[in-house]
């Protein structure tokens, strides 16, 4: 018998499978395909502050093993959120829920924050300084040290200021790779307050249509994902590790029980699994059922203890 | 939606640039299909899988036809008879027929890869009593298909080629002319859609399908999203039917 449990910050995971958010809905469309209590956790679409429909289409375009997105934070809102997916959610999961948090503003994302970290079903929530695809927001937080200091510090303070009402949560934030030194902006996060790193968002990229010799996406650029950006989320997760001491959620191409274990000995203490979930809604079933064979086909007895064993 | 590996019956080259492949499915697979929802098919070297319309069926296949249009059809039309897909089905909401006012006289109108759609809604209606007019747009004679399958149900059909070199030179509204249209249905490039929703009288109902790129086809990753009358809608899920009132152009 393996033990696949994980603590991520101070909360225990069955396993340490967690879909990515973006690829995965409020778990609605999953859950009608199997029981995704099996999950570690899963991270839900990344909300704002009011509804946003998002980029003009295409906002998807195929790519050599993975493809390129530009949906642009399309979600229902925090209050919709709220209102009308953590009900419907609950009837179909009944753990701790990651709440992806994005905002144009350290107001908005203060805001959002928390009214979700107040929910009951949310178990930390995970703030994405590292969209790709809007302008103004997202990215702009996570390319700069200071800048992701600060959104970070000022939703660490009014957390903190919840703590009496229960409505505190670990805060987790996930990185853009689309910068010169991860390191140094994983480092100042830390320094700001930051419970754990998500790493990487997408890669920015592009594809052109030869018949019309325009960008195939309609924002012209997007976020590549999949199993061909993995070793570079590999060697992120890796060099950032050396920097850091809060845990580090692998996510990169992850595709399989053996991209898990090579994540987690890069140093990701939980891994996130994105665009497979888009070509096999079972994607992440079927890594959390191969992970127990896999583990003892490579000596494995307790899956926790091989965070960062490639140091 | 389910997940499954099915074994390629048969794919053949009907016309220029497009081919039919009959897929065998378990008994019972495809009791509930509708006209109008869609498969997802992954092919080998390619990542994303590729939504296409589901054109017939019966207890123990499925049929689509589909035009070689870039990598990822060009190398479905190299699959042989004998390979096991994996195909995620069915897809999206269909057509509706049985609670929706269609009338006595709905016009069907395809335009080049969406007359395969149009042929299984045509085989539903005659089966539900009704009979359709039907009117079919293609490029060029040379990639007409199935115009033959339509008249064996003894239904009317207008064809309109671009190029003039069969029945009438131009577009499906160039021959969609009768006044007495009770409802249409339709399926196309989005030009032609736009087209037929001003050409067809104000006051009957209508149903579009639409196309877009997709990431998953089974509503998880809001790339095929469109705004509504009523809001935002995924193509994949909440179409690729959306009824014609609640387009916004």
């Amino acid at each position: 018998m393996v033990d696949m449990k994980i603590s991520l910050c101070g909360v225990q995971l069955d396993n340490p499978v967690i879909p990515a958010s973006g690829t995965f809905g409020y778990g609605r469309e999953f859950a009608e395909l199997y029981d995704i209590n099996m999950l570690g956790t899963f991270s839900f679409k990344g909300t704002t502050g009011k509804r946003r429909f998002g980029n003009p289409t295409p906002r998807i375009a195929e790519c050599r093993e993975g493809l390129i997105n530009s949906v642009g934070l399309q979600n229902p809102g925090v209050d919709s959120v709220i209102g009308e997916e953590l009900p419907a959610l609950a009837k179909v999961f009944s753990k701790p829920v990651m709440a992806n948090v994005s905002g144009f503003s350290i107001e908005e994302y203060v805001s959002v924050a928390l009214k979700l970290a107040a929910q009951k079903q949310v178990g930390w929530i995970e703030l994405n300084i590292s969209c790709p695809n809007v302008h103004n927001g997202g990215m702009v937080f996570g390319t700069d040290p200071k800048q992701a200091a600060e959104v970070v510090g000022a939703v660490r303070k009014a957390l903190d200021s919840q703590k009496a009402s229960g409505g505190s949560r670990p805060l987790i934030v996930k990185l853009s790779p689309n910068v010169t030194d991860l390191a140094e902006i994983a480092f100042a996060c830390e320094d700001a307050g930051a419970d754990g790193l998500t790493l990487i968002n997408t890669l920015q990229g592009m594809r052109i249509d030869l018949k019309t010799g325009r960008p195939v996406i309609a924002n012209r650029i997007g976020g590549f994902s999949g199993p061909a950006v993995m070793p570079v989320a590999l060697r992120m997760v890796y060099q950032v590790y050396e920097r850091v001491r809060i845990p580090i959620i692998g996510c990169g191409g992850v595709s399989s029980a053996e991209d898990v274990l090579e994540m987690m000995l890069a140093g990701a203490t939980a891994v996130q699994v994105g665009s497979a979930n888009l070509v096999n809604p079972y994607a992440c079933r079927d890594i959390i059922e191969a992970l127990p064979e896999t583990m003892k086909k490579y000596g494995i007895e307790t899956l926790s203890d091989i965070t960062g064993g490639a140091h | 939606m389910i997940k499954a590996e099915l074994t390629v019956k048969s794919n053949r080259q009907i016309a220029d640039r497009t081919w039919e492949m009959i897929l065998e499915t378990p008994s019972g697979m495809t009791d509930d299909f509708r006209p109008g929802q869609f498969i997802n098919i992954r092919i080998d070297g390619l990542y994303l899988r590729r939504p296409i319309s589901i054109c017939d069926w019966s207890d123990d296949t499925v049929t689509i036809v589909y035009k070689t249009v870039g990598r990822g059809t060009e190398a479905m039309s190299r699959i042989e008879a004998g390979a096991k897909i994996d195909v995620l089905l069915p897809l999206g909401n269909g057509y509706n027929t049985e609670a929706e006012n269609v009338g006595e006289r709905p016009v069907l109108i395809g335009g080049g890869a969406g007359v395969p759609l149009m042929y299984c809604l045509c085989r539903r209606l005659v089966s539900e009593g009704v009979v359709p007019a039907v009117v079919l747009g293609f490029r060029t004679a040379g990639e007409m298909f199935y115009i033959e399958r339509f008249r064996e149900m003894n239904i009317e059909v207008a064809v309109a080629t671009e190029d003039g070199s069969y029945g009438v030179k131009g577009f499906v509204t160039d021959v969609m002319s009768d006044p007495g249209y009770t409802s249409f249905f339709a399926c196309g490039p989005e030009g032609m859609l736009r087209a037929v929703d001003r050409a067809a009288k104000a006051d009957i109902p209508g149903w579009f399908s639409f196309e877009e790129r997709m990431g998953c086809g089974f509503g998880a990753c809001m790339g095929c999203s469109c705004e509504t009358k009523y809001g935002s809608k995924r193509i994949c899920k909440d179409g690729p039917v959306l009824e014609r009132g609640e387009i916004i152009w």
